[in-house]
Parts: structure tokens; C-alpha cells; sequence
């Protein structure tokens, strides 16, 4: 009898929750992990459709998670981000959409910049707020320009005395910033809408959510979206004092965004995907220093609020397995890229399960032979007793369907526990 | 006083590596020997890199010294400075893509391993790589891609180079994110390298140096 989509809601979910808890499952569960735009490959439309509309964004990927059934589904809102709409009427320097800057078959890419100064960070850490509207928005987004001319907001403590202040509000200028934001928050919201109603025709369908809030680490706000990579690691020998307290300032405002993404979707797992803690990016000394604290007391503030945090550990992390094997038993689920994964299974398996390490090369070029060797190494290695879920290795954008179809086919029947 | 520098440099002091350049300057040395002490303090930080004490944040902030340096010393030179170069690449990142982290490293490296190097940076089309191997008649291709729309763009620029007539010529090596022998053998190049010492070793390989 055909289970309903309750109660395979509720097979998919004790699956994945099996497999985190470091227990046995019925079976290897499968996902997608980073999904990004591979639903548009797999409907046959573009990227730039994909981000730019919200009709092809639902029915694509809602298409793409029902004909594959993976035990859980990967937010799509973590994929997409912001709406192109948005980014384009905003400005945003950060983002190349496609379709405009570049090809609508591609993938949006970011733009790493110095969006903060090396002298700035007492301006950051003094005033992390007012940073942020005055220094930091008029830099990353066009329209926001006019509001590094707008006086102190603290002003307004004064009260009654300080109200003047919102006088500066009115220039044409700042009036036209302002209507902008608006606008870009609109249509933001009028995409959050569309992946709301997406989240509940999956669920209803009876597909679990895998991450219900993001976060990123202090280090990686930092090189990512501030400093950049250059900046941050010419910091790191100049003024590493600074770059200790920025990370000390942005911890609790991070730990906090992903507290609040789990509690407001109650989906109680949160995705981390991690960006320079990588082998290669930081010596073990500067990683002990510089990334691992603000990782691990993240990672431990969020399990102690009932959470799952889902690190997606982007890279090579073999050498620093050794401090993953510190984190509590049975509370994370770690998504892996370039790790060696016979390593990591024999140091991290009575810590956390471990996900992914499919190779895209295979997904994208190779043959049926290839793919499911590769996955029955997985299962049989890494999904030895449980405490593992079948993933690819990273965004899986130019995946090719049939050869997803033959590897989750592969998990689906060659990965049940005996 | 050269393996101050040298020592200053590739222990990445800065202060005090720029205060022997200004001292050095000062009593009118020649700004050539000073260039070549600098040279070889970034070979040093290169083969610590090569054998892992050094990691990216060791590579820039090396770079970053030796930039203040050049700026320092350049002025005072007239005539060109000609090194010997072992061999030469083509370096950039495919169409499409426009990461240059991979890219940069393995320039770093070429670099302080005697290698001329011409870093077309990132998102190239396969034209521009073609242009530039017959402009500069290389003899070394290295292809550099992050997200997987390389794989097609690796493939296409490959594609270009025989086009050209110049497959025979030229030998091409890929690597970053999620390249691997599979995407070697979808793309037609000669070899995949892991990272930026990879790319070492094939380049000198493919010159006869070792």
C-alpha cells in the first residue's frame, strides 16, 4: 500500500534524524545538500529565470525535489538569496546577476571587494550599527549612496533635543535611497512569499526542510562581505588585535541570525556554510586563532538552543578533523567537499554525521560505472553503522539529470541497512 | 647584508625588511642587487608554501612586502632588469567564471619558480587564451576554474587551441573547486594538477627541467 505523504514525512525525517543521532537508519539518506540552480538545468530553463522569476523559481524547484524524492530538501532560499528584481533595483555592487553582467545560463556570482577599510574596524566595532547604514550600505549598494551624508543616528538619544536630526531625512536625495530600499524590500517579500508557499506544497507533499536558518562565522563575514580575503589576511599580520575583536563583536549578532531563522521557520537546523577555514586558506595556528574559536563556540550556542547546525565544509578539512572530533556526539551533521573521506569517517564517526563527498566531475561526465562505484564506496565506507547521508560535494548548478537519476536510484536501493 | 633581506623577507618581516631596502638605497646600492636579494627571499617563501608552513595569508602578505619594495627601488632603475625565465604560461580563469583565488596562487608560484608568466585573469574567453599563446608564443597553458560551468569553458578553450593550430605547441594543464582526471579527460587537456605545486611540476616537467 502507497504510504501517504504524512507518513513519509515522517520516514524521511526519522531517516535523516537517525543518520545525525549516529544511528542506523532503514536506509543511506539522500539529498541534494547545495542544490543551487540545478533545477533549472533539470526543468530546462535558465539561472536567470530562476532568480528573476518567482513563478519558475517555485514550479522548478518543486518539480526537481517531487520527481527525485530526497529525504530532505535543501532551502531554496539558501540558493537564491536575494531576487534579481531586487539586487537590480538596489544597486547591489556585490552581486553580477545573470542575464545582465553575465550569461543567463550561469549562476549569479558574488564580487569580493574591500568593502571595508583596514583603518575602519574602531568605526565598526565602536558603532557596528551606524557602520553599517552609513559606511557599509552606501558602498555595496548603489542606491544607498546618499546615506553616508546622513548625521549620527545616535543623535537621537538626545530624545525630544535630538529629533531635529530626522530633518535630514527629507533632502531629495536621501528621500530617493530611501524609496529604493523600499522597493528592493518589496519585491524581496514578495519572493520570501513564493518560497513560503513552496516550503508548504513540499511539506504537504511530505518533503522535510533540511535548514531552516543560515549563519556564517565571524571569519568569514569578515574576508567575505567586508575586508575581503586580501584584506583580512594582510590583517591578520598587521593589526591582529583588531581582527580578534571584529570576530568577538560579530559572534553573538551571527549565532543570533541563525537562532532566528531556525525559531521563525521552525525548521530546527541551521546551514553554515564555511568559506576560509579550509586547508590551504590558514595555517593550523591561524585557523586555532583566528577561525576555529568563533566556529566552535557558534557551533556549541546553537546546539545548546536545541539546534542542528549544518556546517558545509567547503574545501579540504582533513587536517583539521582532529578539531571537529571536539564537538559533542551525535548534534551536527557536517557536509563535506574535498575531505579525504576514509579519514574522515574513521575520526568523526562517533562525533557527527558526515554528508556529501559525491564528485560533480561524475554527476556532470560520468558514466553509470563510475557513479555508482563511486557511490557504493560511500555507502560502504562512510555509511558503515549508520551516521551518514548521500550528498554531492558541492553546488550541484550543472549537474546532469539522468546521471542524478541513476546515482539517487543507486542510493535509494544499493543503501539500505540490512 | 643581500641574506638580510632575503631572511627578513621570507620570514615575512616587513618593518624590518623595508628598513633595510631605505638603508640599502641610501648608500647608494645598486637597486638591482637589492631586487635580486628580494627574489630569492620569495623563492624561500615559495618552497614554504611548497612544503606547507606557509598558506595563503603567508603568500599575500609576502607580495604584499615585496610590492612596497619594488615601488621603492624601481625609480632608481635604469636599465630593464633581465632574469633568466625557464619557460613561459598562459594563466587565467575560464569563461564564466570569475574566481581567482587558485588562479593567483599558481602565478605566485610559477613566478618564484623562474616561470614567465602572463595571468590573463578571470572569466578569459577561449579567444583571448588563443591571442595570447600566439603573442607570446608559450609553450604552457594552465586553465583555472572554481564552479563547475568550467568544466564546459575548460573544454571550449581547449576546443580554441586546436582550432588554431596550436594544440601541438602548446601543453595544457587545469585545476581549482571541483576539477579532477575525469574533467581532464572531458576536456581534452593534458593534465590535472591539485594544486599550485601541481602546477609546478608538470610546467617544469613539460620545459625538460626535471
Amino acid at each position: 500500500m502507497d504510504k501517504n505523504p504524512e507518513q513519509l514525512y515522517r520516514e524521511r525525517e526519522k531517516r535523516v534524524n537517525d543518520a545525525i543521532q549516529l544511528k542506523i537508519p532503514d536506509r543511506v539518506p539522500f539529498w541534494f545538500q547545495d542544490i543551487s540552480f540545478f533545477p533549472a538545468k533539470y526543468v530546462g530553463t535558465t539561472p536567470q529565470a530562476l532568480m528573476c522569476d518567482d513563478e519558475v523559481f517555485v514550479s522548478a524547484y518543486k518539480k526537481t525535489i517531487m520527481d527525485f524524492e530526497p529525504d530532505m530538501y535543501f532551502n531554496p532560499g539558501h540558493a537564491i538569496h536575494t531576487p534579481g528584481d531586487a539586487l537590480e533595483i538596489i544597486d547591489s555592487k556585490q552581486v553580477k546577476i545573470p542575464g545582465r553582467e553575465i550569461s543567463p545560463y550561469h549562476t549569479f556570482q558574488f564580487i569580493e571587494d574591500e568593502y571595508m577599510k583596514p583603518e575602519e574596524y574602531d568605526d565598526f566595532l565602536s558603532d557596528p550599527t551606524g557602520y553599517t547604514i552609513c559606511v557599509y550600505l552606501p558602498r555595496v549598494l548603489g542606491k544607498m549612496g546618499p546615506f553616508s551624508r546622513i548625521p549620527p543616528i545616535t543623535g537621537l538619544l538626545l530624545g525630544y533635543f535630538g529629533l531635529p536630526l530626522i530633518s535630514a531625512f527629507t533632502t531629495p536625495d536621501i528621500t530617493s535611497a530611501i524609496e529604493s530600499f523600499y522597493k528592493a524590500g518589496k519585491a524581496i517579500a514578495r519572493h520570501n512569499s513564493a518560497v513560503a508557499r513552496l516550503h508548504k506544497e513540499l511539506k504537504e507533499a511530505g518533503f522535510p526542510l533540511a535548514c531552516g536558518g543560515i549563519t556564517l562565522t565571524p571569519f568569514d563575514v569578515l574576508s567575505d562581505t567586508l575586508r575581503g580575503m586580501r584584506g583580512l589576511m594582510l590583517d591578520i599580520y598587521r593589526q591582529p588585535d583588531k581582527v580578534l575583536s571584529a570576530i568577538e563583536k560579530l559572534l553573538p549578532m551571527l549565532i543570533g541570525l541563525g537562532k532566528a531563522g531556525a525559531k521563525m521557520s521552525g525548521v530546527m537546523r541551521v546551514f553554515i556554510p564555511l568559506h576560509r577555514g579550509a586547508h590551504g586558506f590558514l595555517s593550523l595556528k591561524q585557523f586555532e586563532t583566528f577561525y576555529w574559536p568563533g566556529l566552535k563556540r557558534m557551533i556549541l550556542a546553537l546546539i545548546e538552543e536545541g539546534i542542528t547546525p549544518c556546517p558545509f565544509f567547503e574545501g579540504d578539512y582533513t587536517s583539521r578533523l582532529e578539531y571537529l572530533a571536539e564537538l559533542p556526539k551525535g548534534k551536527i551533521l557536517g557536509l563535506f567537499d574535498a575531505t579525504d573521506i576514509f579519514k574522515a569517517k574513521e575520526i568523526l564517526k562517533n562525533t557527527m554525521c558526515i554528508s556529501g563527498m559525491m564528485p560533480l566531475s561524475l554527476l556532470q561526465v560520468g558514466t553509470p560505472e563510475e557513479i555508482k562505484d563511486y557511490a557504493k564506496k560511500l555507502i560502504d565506507i562512510v555509511g558503515k553503522d549508520g551516521g551518514f547521508i548521500m550528498g554531492p560535494r558541492s553546488a550541484m548548478d550543472e549537474c546532469d539529470p539522468e546521471r542524478v537519476k541513476i546515482w539517487a536510484e543507486f542510493t535509494k536501493t544499493y543503501g539500505i541497512y540490512q | 647584508m643581500g641574506d638580510d633581506l632575503k631572511t627578513m623577507l621570507a620570514d615575512l618581516k616587513e618593518k624590518e625588511a623595508l628598513e633595510i631596502v631605505k638603508n640599502r638605497l641610501d648608500q647608494g646600492e645598486d637597486p638591482l642587487n637589492i631586487l635580486e636579494d628580494a627574489r630569492r627571499g620569495m623563492e624561500i617563501v615559495g618552497e614554504r608554501f611548497a612544503r606547507g608552513e606557509y598558506f595563503i595569508p603567508d603568500l599575500i602578505f609576502s607580495g604584499e612586502i615585496l610590492k612596497q619594495i619594488t615601488d621603492m627601488v624601481k625609480p632608481r632603475i635604469s636599465k630593464s632588469e633581465k632574469n633568466k625565465k625557464i619557460g613561459k604560461v598562459v594563466l587565467g580563469t575560464v569563461a564564466g567564471d570569475i574566481h581567482d583565488i587558485g588562479l593567483n596562487i599558481v602565478d605566485f608560484m610559477l613566478d618564484v619558480n623562474g616561470f614567465e608568466v602572463f595571468n590573463l585573469g578571470v572569466d578569459v574567453a577561449p579567444q583571448r587564451f588563443v591571442d595570447k599563446i600566439k603573442e607570446t608564443d608559450s609553450g604552457i597553458v594552465g586553465l583555472s576554474g572554481f564552479l563547475t560551468l568550467a568544466f564546459d569553458s575548460m573544454k571550449e578553450t581547449v576546443e580554441a587551441i586546436k582550432k588554431a593550430g596550436l594544440r601541438n605547441k602548446v601543453k595544457i594543464m587545469i585545476g581549482g573547486g571541483q576539477i579532477d582526471e575525469k574533467i581532464r579527460e572531458y576536456t581534452g587537456a593534458d593534465a590535472y594538477g591539485k594544486d599550485a605545486m601541481a602546477a609546478v611540476t608538470l610546467a617544469k616537467r613539460w620545459v625538460g627541467g626535471m
